[in-house]
């Protein structure tokens, strides 16, 4: 099964996502949906996000 | 004998003017403190201490944020991934009242007194002012006495006075940059029609936050020019930023600003307004890292945002509350600003 780059949304295997990494480590929520590239609706609040596909449903921070 | 204006000190200078006196250092000053030496960084970050617990006290204020309307903004302030006009992966999003219930009792829990409700826009339409009506409504009805702050970009009178009506206390409206660097940064308003809106919240008694962004692209010489301009609108806070390089961006591609700089640029913002409040705001956990946080902390800072941002993510609030505690810096409690 192909995984996407939830930062970048380029597939994992094509090419280094070591800045992406490092971006979602520090300072990003998941933008992409890492099962099928889609943009996600994004929700940051003060302790959490909750992150949205359309097509595979919402995960949160797990706050 | 008296030295030629060239051999005088400017952290000498700032001794005396700044810290004594409680005046700002002038536009000239600014830039000779912005090109300092790296060896001498330590120095004048003493010094904005030393002036910032002297004019403004020992206690910290913290705030917590949360963005009520996410993306599909029309303007297009280049630093910003909520710009409809930029293909950054940020989608329009809404926080529902009972989410932001929850995001202002997040930001109490920490021993915050703001809480900021922020929306990507032009200016608000009816519909998101009544959302902000609500949302303060629905905060007051949890037992949340927290002081409720808004950005919701430029206003009509009509609208402050509105907000005023909600019981907002201070507004949030950031001037950015420079006003010479402005059209660089953003085409469709201007700085001047920034400035209009700021004047209004402040004779409308608001309290007045007023900001920028530290790194994108301006001289040091417009990065002093926007410190003494900040000094002129004498706002009650300024929220210092710095550029995250935003995917999608025009500015994706700048470079994060370097710790040693960003430590100058506090110790100099510092220097420029002695009295206001000084908030680390975004960006900070690129540009400094834990170390450098403290050292900010202790070179003029005396507000933090805590917790996460609006679409980029911050420390979790426990560790600056923690560093807080670590540094013996009391937060500002709410019956202080009441």
């Amino acid at each position: 099964m192909t995984v996407f780059c939830s930062f970048c949304g380029k597939e994992e295997a094509d090419g280094d996502h070591a800045f992406c990494r490092q971006r979602l480590s520090v300072i990003d929520p998941p933008r992409y949906c890492s099962e099928c590239a889609r943009r996600m609706v994004v929700q940051v609040t003060p302790d959490g996000w909750a992150a949205r596909c359309s097509r595979h449903g919402e995960i949160t921070s797990g706050r | 004998m008296t030295a030629a204006p060239e051999q005088i000190d400017v952290l000498d200078e700032a001794r005396e003017q700044v810290l004594e006196r409680g005046v700002g250092l002038s536009e000239a000053q600014v830039l000779k403190v912005l090109e300092l030496p790296d060896d001498r960084i330590p120095e004048l970050l003493a010094l904005a201490h030393e002036v910032r617990e002297r004019w403004c006290g020992p206690e910290v204020e913290v705030e917590g944020i949360v963005s009520l309307k996410t993306g599909g903004c029309p303007e297009d302030c280049h630093f910003c991934s909520q710009s409809g006009q930029f293909p950054s992966p940020v989608r329009s999003a809404w926080l529902d009242i009972p989410g932001l219930v929850r995001a202002a009792r997040q930001t109490r829990d920490t021993g915050a007194t703001e809480f900021c409700i922020v929306a990507a826009v032009r200016g608000p339409d009816k519909r998101l002012l009544s959302q902000v009506r609500d949302g303060i409504k629905a905060i007051r009805e949890d037992g949340n006495d927290i002081q409720i702050a808004c950005s919701l970009g430029m206003l009509t009178q009509e609208q402050v006075d509105e907000l005023v009506a909600m019981g907002v206390h201070r507004y949030n409206h950031n001037l950015e940059t420079a006003r010479s660097h402005f059209p660089n940064v953003v085409t469709t308003h201007s700085w001047e029609e920034r400035w209009d809106t700021l004047r209004m919240i402040r004779d409308a008694g608001m309290e007045v936050c007023c900001g920028g962004i530290i790194g994108m692209g301006e001289s040091l010489a417009q990065r002093a020019e926007f410190a003494v301009q900040l000094a002129e609108l004498e706002p009650d806070e300024v929220p210092l930023n710095f550029l995250i390089p935003n995917p999608g961006t025009p500015y994706e591609n700048y470079p994060v600003v370097e710790g040693a700089e960003a430590l100058r640029t506090v110790g100099a913002f510092r220097l420029a307004l002695p009295r206001t409040i000084l908030r680390f705001a975004g960006g900070r956990e690129l540009t400094f890292g834990d170390l450098g946080a403290k050292q900010g902390m202790l070179g003029g800072i005396n507000a933090i945002i805590v917790g996460n941002y609006l679409t980029n993510l911050g420390r979790p609030a426990q560790q600056d509350l923690d560093m807080l505690e670590e540094l013996s810096m009391p937060i500002k409690a709410l019956s202080q600003t009441l």
